[in-house]
């Protein structure tokens, strides 16, 4: 790790200043990307301010209607959240799967998304369940959130503040993890939200994605056949030496299908 | 007065305490005043020419004593490291020796490789300062693949071995073994890869260098697993020091695996270097340089055939293997592929001719050396896979095949030069099939398929050999040590004992176990004995602790001492109790007078050897001190049967272990917690290899793909099932405890048991380590589509 200096914001307008004033300086949430990659001299920021004691950005309500969780909320809390549970346990069950212990308890939905690994699962829950992610700037939908490997609609200088999650008449998670580091090696979220059905890929590419086909079929019929022989082309998915884009494709109509099951259960 | 034998009880161990109370001490804890930290600068190409290194802006930075490259060590007069093993090749020649700089000289070989070594006040300004080393770089083309490095036309390592073959050695009569061939009713043959797998004990690598001026004289603290051999080595080959002014010690150790016997370069680099600055140098491998800097295991390809008459009955097996060795030869690693592999081929088997080469060859990889079981479970894999895929060619039960060939005769001299000793292995076939309730196999196949799931079942029966090992038969193999243990067993003056073995605990428990053995034979509490190991100037001398030896070879030297402490003592009672020396006998710590109620206990005897008022000086000197040198007069030989049930999920090719069953024969067991744990442990290892570890090299670049935690998979706890674990028992006819040994067992046969229920499971032939879902869904798809 390099030196650096640390600072601690007081809350989301205090940080957004010290952003402003410092344009290398990097949020601090969970740590659990931006620390690693810090020790490993791989990412070397001047500056990290810490959203850690925002006490604004963190928790969970649910109306009846959506479930919103603020930026700096742990995994740990999320997965463990009675409101969660009830409301949607698909999300529950998403965040207890990120990671190891360790991880759950000091990630945040904020960072996680921030940081838009291309195998986390979080980014298939907001696309997945069509949530807002609402910054100190405005709101995003999540179809615009998510740009790219590590790219997100997010400007210079705006902080994720809470993602609204509206509350699906029913979803389910799918995970097959990547062995060694728990990732997702293809992660799907499918979820009927009542009006039409949303199907969201983590893992298996640059970015998460939807599948519009497997969509268009579960919103004829909601039941695991209808996705069953629905491929997704291998162009394009990841290919490395955990799983081959073949694979991983194979692997999204499995994952699928699956969560359909799931779902319905 | 109740038994004091707790030989063969589960007694706690004792060392635990300090381990979960955080009060275990290792390297890294030892905290030297003034000390400084070293960080290696390491290559970032698998091959290349050096044409210069600038040291002028590292030297300069905040905080930096010294920093130095191959020149420096190389004008200090430091040698290269040794190999410890000669092979002698099928034409008589010497192997191929290349040197292997402790700092890299001219030319880099591998990813990871020492550069030079930058020491500073604090591990963070060593480590900037290492960043701004500039090392001038010619890149050349790499090999890492041991088959494709024996090519014409592939890029050379080093000069003395232009085609990159290290040696190429044959065992067994070939004219014999192929005429059989010719002839034979059936045979099997198999092509595979035994994958290359990274060590990863939990404690990286560390050592600390301190010379002390006053002295004249060095310490070494440093994660070994043999302190001894270290020292050996370092001393009268690499450095030309005096031994008697180096002290090395190997405190708590977190696990070795075999990784950590080896003398590295750094630890020469240490020791020379705090000297050089008159201070402590301190170095800790940090994971990422574990992966590519510890020797790694395994990398075998192998092609092996079986010829079989019509029922089944093995008559000839002949094995070719490409052993990759890496860029150097690491201390052991000619053996590896060699001695303590191709031996091992007869498995319990009563193939009459077995013919088996090896070559060993050089690549632009990490060297490889021993890892947990060190060519016996590549000999395993060999036999064991080759045995169950005749089996199902010819249609006969593979339980059965196993049975018609067992050896059932002992001793038995095998074609492949080892002799066991002894052994029951229908006892554990019969014990393992029993409880793996293989006979309600077919009926868990039918729900598996059910659920729509692939059930499918593997056998495999393995033997090692252990305890290694008699020092003139290794001698004669190409040793360049011998391979006794030493002990001893200083009884103070109160009664309590103080054992000094040469053997190391790196997390096997011989702190419990050796303790319970001396308690058992002194008829003493176990508190009150202390076992010290680690330690070259407290410890007379050692070998160390691999091979599963440690209570065959180890344990056998303390016996020993005992025994000399116990004749010692018999004289003293005899004395005492005015008695003929040879009407002493000895129990449960008394010394009685054969036929009267005469006694004196062991803590009267001892406190009169050291108080002797009353003493027989004319015949004995005072004091109860005895050691002990242990040289075996053969191996041990372990051996077991296990059964592996897994379910293949046919959607994701991921498959899940229902049932794995450990039947071993290890002689007698002094402690069946710990030997259940060193199976568990090992059985997890060899599950590991199966079904995920596979170190991983780009084949253009020769970068390290798996040099980490998140790529390269280790397996987790949720991995494994509850193992049903039980053990069978033929003692050991040659050493006195009737011992065998158990530290490797479970990663030796694991991998064939797992890769026979897989490929049965999905009905293909073979398969590839690791069986990765993607790798198994893959065959699936090819059968289906075949």
């Amino acid at each position: 790790m390099y030196a650096f200096t640390y600072r601690k914001a007081k809350d989301v307008k205090d940080a957004a200043a010290g952003l402003a004033k410092n344009a290398d300086a990097k949020l601090l949430a969970g740590g659990q990307s931006l620390i690693a990659a810090m020790k490993l001299r791989l990412s070397a920021p001047p500056e990290l301010i810490d959203l850690g004691t925002i006490s604004e950005l963190r928790g969970i309500k649910s109306d009846g209607k959506n479930v919103v969780i603020g930026a700096m909320t742990r995994h740990a809390e999320v997965a463990a959240s009675t409101d969660v549970k009830k409301a949607i346990p698909a999300l529950a069950y998403l965040a207890s799967q990120i990671g190891d212990r360790m991880v759950r308890n000091m990630g945040t939905l904020g960072g996680a998304i921030a940081h838009n690994d291309p195998a986390a699962d979080y980014p298939a829950a907001v696309v997945g369940l069509g949530a807002t992610v609402e910054t100190n700037k405005r709101k995003i939908d999540a179809d615009a959130f998510f740009k790219g490997i590590y790219e997100t609609a997010l400007d210079p200088g705006e902080i994720i503040t809470s993602v609204s999650f509206p509350i699906p008449k029913r979803a389910a998670y799918m995970k097959f993890k990547q062995p060694a580091s728990r990732f997702a090696m293809v992660g799907v979220m499918v979820a009927d939200t009542g009006k039409d059905v949303r199907v969201a890929v983590t893992g298996a590419g640059p970015c998460v994605f939807r599948v519009k086909e497997m969509e268009q079929a579960l919103g004829k019929k909601f039941a695991p056949d209808s996705v069953a022989n629905i491929k997704v082309p291998d162009k394009g998915l990841n290919s490395d030496i955990h799983a081959s884009a073949e694979y991983r494709a194979h692997l999204v109509t499995v994952m699928a299908k699956r969560a359909v099951e799931a779902a319905l259960k | 007065m109740a038994s004091m034998n707790i030989i063969g009880t589960s007694v706690k161990r004792t060392e635990d305490y300090r381990f979960l109370t955080g009060g275990g001490q290792y390297t890294d804890d030892v905290a030297p005043h003034h000390a400084t930290y070293a960080v290696f600068v390491r290559s970032p190409h698998a091959h290349a020419k050096i044409k210069g290194i600038k040291t002028d802006k590292a030297a300069k930075a905040r905080g930096v004593h010294a920093v130095y490259t191959g020149d420096d060590i190389a004008k200090a007069g430091i040698n290269g490291l040794p190999c410890g093993w000669l092979i002698t090749d099928v034409n008589g020649q010497p192997m191929k020796e290349p040197p292997y700089p402790v700092l890299a000289q001219g030319k880099v070989r591998h990813v990871g490789e020492r550069v030079a070594v930058v020491i500073a006040d604090t591990l963070h300004e060593a480590r900037d300062a290492a960043e701004l080393v500039e090392v001038d770089y010619e890149v050349l083309p790499a090999v890492v693949n041991g088959a494709e490095a024996r090519k014409k036309g592939a890029p050379v390592l080093h000069e003395i071995a232009p085609d990159n073959t290290c040696y190429v050695w044959a065992i067994g009569d070939k004219a014999k073994v192929d005429d059989v061939f010719k002839s034979a009713a059936h045979t099997t043959k198999l092509e595979f890869v035994n994958n290359r797998l990274i060590p990863n004990a939990i404690e990286p690598r560390a050592a600390i260098g301190n010379y002390s001026r006053a002295e004249d004289a060095y310490t070494l603290h440093v994660a070994s697993q043999n302190p001894h051999v270290e020292r050996l080595l370092m001393t009268a080959f690499v450095m030309g020091l005096p031994e008697h002014k180096v002290h090395v010690i190997a405190p708590d150790v977190g696990g070795g695996f075999g990784s950590k016997i080896y003398l590295y370069g750094e630890d020469v680099v240490v020791t020379w270097a705090s000297k050089q600055i008159n201070r402590p140098v301190k170095w800790t491998a940090d994971r990422v340089e574990s992966f590519s800097s510890d020797a790694h295991g395994r990398d075998h390809v192998t092609t092996a055939e079986l010829a079989l008459d019509k029922d089944g009955k093995f008559l000839a097996m002949r094995v070719h293997t490409t052993a990759n060795v890496g860029a150097y030869l690491s201390t052991f690693a000619s053996c590896v592929p060699t001695i303590l592999y191709a031996t091992l081929l007869a498995g319990q088997y009563t193939t009459p001719v077995i013919y088996c080469e090896v070559t060993a060859v050089f690549t632009n990889t990490t060297p490889v050396d021993a890892y947990r079981g060190a060519g016996r479970p590549e000999a395993t894999y060999v036999v064991e896979r080759l045995v169950e895929t005749a089996a199902r060619e010819m249609k006969i039960d593979p339980a059965e095949i196993r049975r018609r060939n067992f050896i059932k005769e002992f001793p038995y001299q095998t074609p492949v030069a080892l002799l066991y000793d002894t052994g029951n292995y229908n006892a554990t076939l019969d014990a393992a099939t029993k409880l793996g309730d293989v006979a309600g196999y077919a009926k868990r196949k039918e729900q598996s398929k059910a659920r729509g799931k692939l059930r499918g079942i593997g056998y495999s029966c393995y033997i090692e050999a252990c305890g290694i090992a008699p020092s003139s038969v290794a001698g004669s193999l190409g040793a360049r040590a011998g391979l006794y243990e030493a002990g001893e067993v200083r009884v103070h003056p109160t009664g309590k004992v103080t054992v000094f073995t040469g053997s190391h605990s790196h997390g096997q428990g011989h702190e419990t176990t050796f303790a319970q053995v001396v308690a058992s034979r002194l008829g003493i509490p176990m508190d009150d004995v202390h076992i010290v190991h680690g330690d070259t100037s407290k410890i007379l001398f050692g070998m160390g602790t691999y091979g599963s030896r440690s209570i065959a070879v180890g344990g056998t030297a303390i016996v020993k001492a005992v025994d000399k402490v116990i004749a010692k003592g018999k004289k003293i009672a005899a004395h005492l109790m005015e008695a003929a020396e040879n009407d002493v006998e000895f129990s449960d710590g008394i010394f009685r007078v054969t036929g009267t109620d005469k006694q004196v206990p062991f803590g009267q005897v001892a406190l009169t050897a050291y108080v002797p008022h009353n003493y027989p000086h004319d015949k004995l000197e005072p004091g109860l001190n005895e050691n002990a040198f242990y040289d075996p007069s053969n191996f041990t030989f372990p051996a077991g049967s296990y059964v592996c049930e897994v379910e293949v999920d046919p959607d994701t090719g991921k498959t899940s272990i229902e049932s794995f069953v450990a039947v071993d024969d290890f002689g007698k067991i002094i402690n069946p917690m710990i030997v259940e744990g060193q199976v568990q442990g090992g059985l997890t290892q060899g599950i590991g290899q199966a079904l995920m570890e596979g170190c991983r090299y780009d084949s253009a670049s020769g970068q390290l793909l798996t040099g980490t935690l998140t790529d390269y998979c280790l397996p987790r706890a949720e991995d494994v099932p509850h193992f049903k674990i039980d053990t069978r028992e033929t003692p050991c006819t040659h050493n006195p405890l009737g011992v065998k040994g158990c530290g490797e067992a479970g990663a030796i046969g694991a991998p064939a048991a797992l890769m026979n229920a897989i490929t049965d499971a999905i009905g293909v032939r073979d398969l590839a380590m690791p069986a990765t879902a993607e790798t198994v869904w893959r065959a699936i798809a090819m059968k289906k589509a075949a």
